[in-house]
């Protein structure tokens, strides 16, 4: 045990003497959190709607009235008035209005008449985010519009009532979970991948072998020290992510003790992943290679940036070895819904186990010789 | 008893044998040299001595352990100066020293007292809380010897600790060695492709070339034993037909060996042979380029048993040994 403390030692001596390294495993993934929390997360606003209004008579008035009460409380999209169809249709092509909204001749006539009214609403379907959000705001536009003047007593229709068991929770927290597993898998990724292999091509493992430590002695020395700089970084992650993201209670001890459990689990399972991966290897730009795919490939399956209810069944394959998959749910389950470990005891077991295995392979792949 | 014992060993990769049935022993307190180009084999011999490498067939002993079979107490009984600088830059020297000793579950006041003599014996006291990224080459290498011996090892290892030094280091860490090597009582086992270095240090020397033992005694011994006791090395500007037969029918002269323009002679008697040599030339019209005379060296010793100057096996080596190194396995 002297000697796997002995590699420790030298590993975290080295991690806090290098900034860059440190930087590199700890903010660069707050970085991230708040980039793609707020790239993602904002509500689309602004956008830029024409409208022709072709028919000119009292309900048509009444319906644009209705849009720039939009343009000026929402703020969804601000309009744009053409007195012509083409014209509109060309700005549109060519991207200086984001949709068209085209309320056509007689549509006041069969208001009155009852006779099937309807607006177009033209959209530019190559930003189908864009398209989304101004498909919602109108269907919901029309809603009121629609509405009798005078309402009967009593309803036949069915309305959804919905209830939201958790206060409202925005992109940004809803991407800590993924970003605190990214983190850990940088430092994984550095100290397991980059360094381990630098360190075997600069002869320092020679320097080692030489020794009488033994085979097992030395991989659990290889691998608390990764897991030990990746759960530092993971806690980091915990602590000012949580206050980035504005996550309610963000030192709430009892689930900082059981996010602790998780980053433990995970730093545990993917420093033994990278061993595992990288046991045999000798040229130092195989993990640089891999490692851009490596990340893609574990991160997005995983849950944490889009539900993986939307995934085709091959990625579902990957999701449900993933390690990340795990580490995000348990994330997931103390960080927005701040739950019992009852509902991450799965999430534990897996890591620990996925840890284990990868580990007893790593160690039976291991060469004590060069 | 030997302190070192290699009996056949062999390390091949594939079809190429590096080392090839390898047998010598090395007595207690000696500093014994190999001498050779690199990809001559002998940084894998050291690598199968040191049990980094296991051997194709044949094995050694160290201080009587089997490396093959005993692998723990060889390692506990030798200590390593691996070719590369291994030490951890960002430590400091002391820091790097206290690892490795932890590595050899040295106790703590044994330890402290074991880094602080030693630092001072390699001269890096004052430099014991310094990060070693601050060392010039030399003081990293002196660190090293310092680290190799931190469990008081009775056989030491160095894979060429002088290449890459400049030739005040070289000198720097030679005579640290000596004196290392009398104070501690110990027996050194080095590798150099210096053959000046080989010659003044070493107590005996092992000529290694293409993984096979060529010549094994003492510098003096070696020397001793090739032909002539002088070098001329000679070019002329022709060099006609039948003229290597020419030189080699001068008086006092013990071989001959040519390439192109350039002739190496050895002679039992230099000057008379230098004489003879010029009137040869002057009678045949030939015009001599260059001329030098030297006394017997390492150098000669090696050319006279492998057939090639060290430095040229050192330039063809080169291309070569990376490749090897790369896809070794």
């Amino acid at each position: 045990m002297r000697r796997t403390l002995a590699i420790v030692e030298r590993d975290l001596r080295r991690f806090w003497r290098s900034p860059t390294l440190v930087i590199v495993s700890m903010v660069l993934p707050l970085v991230q959190l708040v980039v793609l929390g707020y790239a993602f997360g904002g509500k689309i606003k602004n956008l830029r709607v024409g409208v022709v209004d072709e028919d000119h008579g009292v309900p048509a008035v009444k319906l644009r009235e209705m849009f720039q009460a939009v343009a000026a409380n929402a703020r969804t999209f601000d309009t744009v008035s053409y007195s012509d169809r083409a014209t509109a249709v060309q700005d549109l092509r060519n991207g200086r209005i984001n949709g068209l909204l085209n309320i056509p001749p007689e549509f006041s006539r069969k208001v009155f008449a009852g006779a099937n009214p309807r607006i177009a609403l033209v959209e530019d379907n190559t930003d189908q985010f864009s398209a989304s959000a101004l498909e919602g705001t109108l269907s919901q536009l029309l809603v009121p519009y629609n509405q009798r003047p005078v309402q009967p007593r009593i309803t036949a229709n069915a309305t959804l009532s919905i209830v939201e068991l958790y206060p409202y929770v925005p992109y940004i927290q809803y991407l800590l979970p993924g970003t605190i597993v990214l983190a850990i898998f940088v430092s994984a990724m550095i100290g397991g991948g980059i360094i381990y292999i630098d360190d075997k091509a600069r002869g320092l493992h020679e320097g080692y072998l030489v020794t009488p430590i033994g085979k097992f002695e030395l991989i659990m020395g290889f691998n608390l020290a990764g897991a030990a700089k990746a759960i530092i970084a993971g806690m980091v992650l915990v602590t000012c992510g949580s206050l980035i993201a504005g996550i309610p209670d963000p030192f709430n001890l009892a689930r900082l003790a059981r996010m602790l459990l998780v980053v433990m689990a995970t730093a545990l399972a993917l420093i033994s992943m990278m061993f595992l991966l990288m046991v045999r290897v000798s040229d130092p730009l195989v993990p640089r290679a891999i490692f851009g795919v490596l990340n893609t490939v574990l991160f997005f399956p995983s849950g944490a940036v889009y539900p993986t209810q939307s995934f085709p069944a091959w990625m579902k394959v990957i999701t449900t070895v993933d390690p990340f998959t795990y580490a995000v749910h348990g994330f997931k389950e103390l960080i927005l819904k701040n739950t019992g470990l009852g509902a991450i005891s799965f999430d534990l077991v897996y890591l620990v186990g996925f840890a284990a295995l990868t580990m007893a392979a790593a160690t039976l792949l291991f060469r004590r010789t060069l | 008893m030997f302190d070192v014992e290699v009996e056949n060993l062999t390390k091949c990769f594939g079809d190429f044998c590096a080392v090839d049935h390898l047998s010598f022993r090395i007595e207690h307190g000696e500093i014994f040299g190999l001498l050779g180009p690199n990809g001559a084999g002998k940084s894998t011999l050291i690598r199968m001595l040191t049990t980094l490498v296991p051997p194709t067939s044949g094995t050694a002993r160290i201080h009587g352990f089997d490396i093959i079979r005993d692998p723990n107490r060889v390692r506990q009984s030798i200590g390593v100066i691996p070719q590369a600088m291994t030490s951890d830059l960002d430590l400091s020297a002391e820091e790097n020293m206290n690892i490795y000793a932890k590595l050899y579950s040295i106790p703590r006041e044994k330890r402290r007292r074991a880094v602080k003599e030693l630092l001072k014996a390699v001269d890096l006291e004052q430099w014991a809380d310094k990060p070693v990224k601050m060392f010039s080459g030399g003081m990293r290498r002196r660190l090293e010897i310092a680290r190799g011996l931190v469990h008081e090892p009775k056989t030491f290892f160095l894979d060429e600790p002088t290449t890459g030094l400049d030739p005040v280091s070289r000198v720097a860490v030679w005579e640290m060695l000596a004196h290392l090597k009398r104070e501690r009582d110990l027996t050194i086992l080095v590798t150099t492709h210096y053959m000046d270095e080989a010659d003044k240090l070493c107590d005996r020397i092992a000529i290694v070339d293409h993984g096979k033992l060529m010549a094994l005694d003492s510098p003096l011994k070696l020397k001793a034993s090739i032909p002539g006791k002088n070098i001329l090395e000679v070019s002329f500007s022709e060099v006609p037909p039948g003229w290597e037969e020419a030189l080699k029918g001068l008086p006092e002269v013990a071989e001959v060996i040519g390439e192109d323009h350039v002739f190496r002679i050895s002679s039992n008697n230099g000057p008379r042979t230098t004489i003879e040599l010029l009137e040869a030339a002057r009678k045949a019209g030939i015009a001599v380029t260059s001329l030098s005379v030297q006394s017997t060296t390492l150098d000669d010793v090696f050319v006279h048993y492998t057939g090639h100057q060290l430095r040229d096996a050192l330039q063809s080596a080169v291309g070569y040994s990376s490749a090897f190194m790369y896809d070794r396995k």
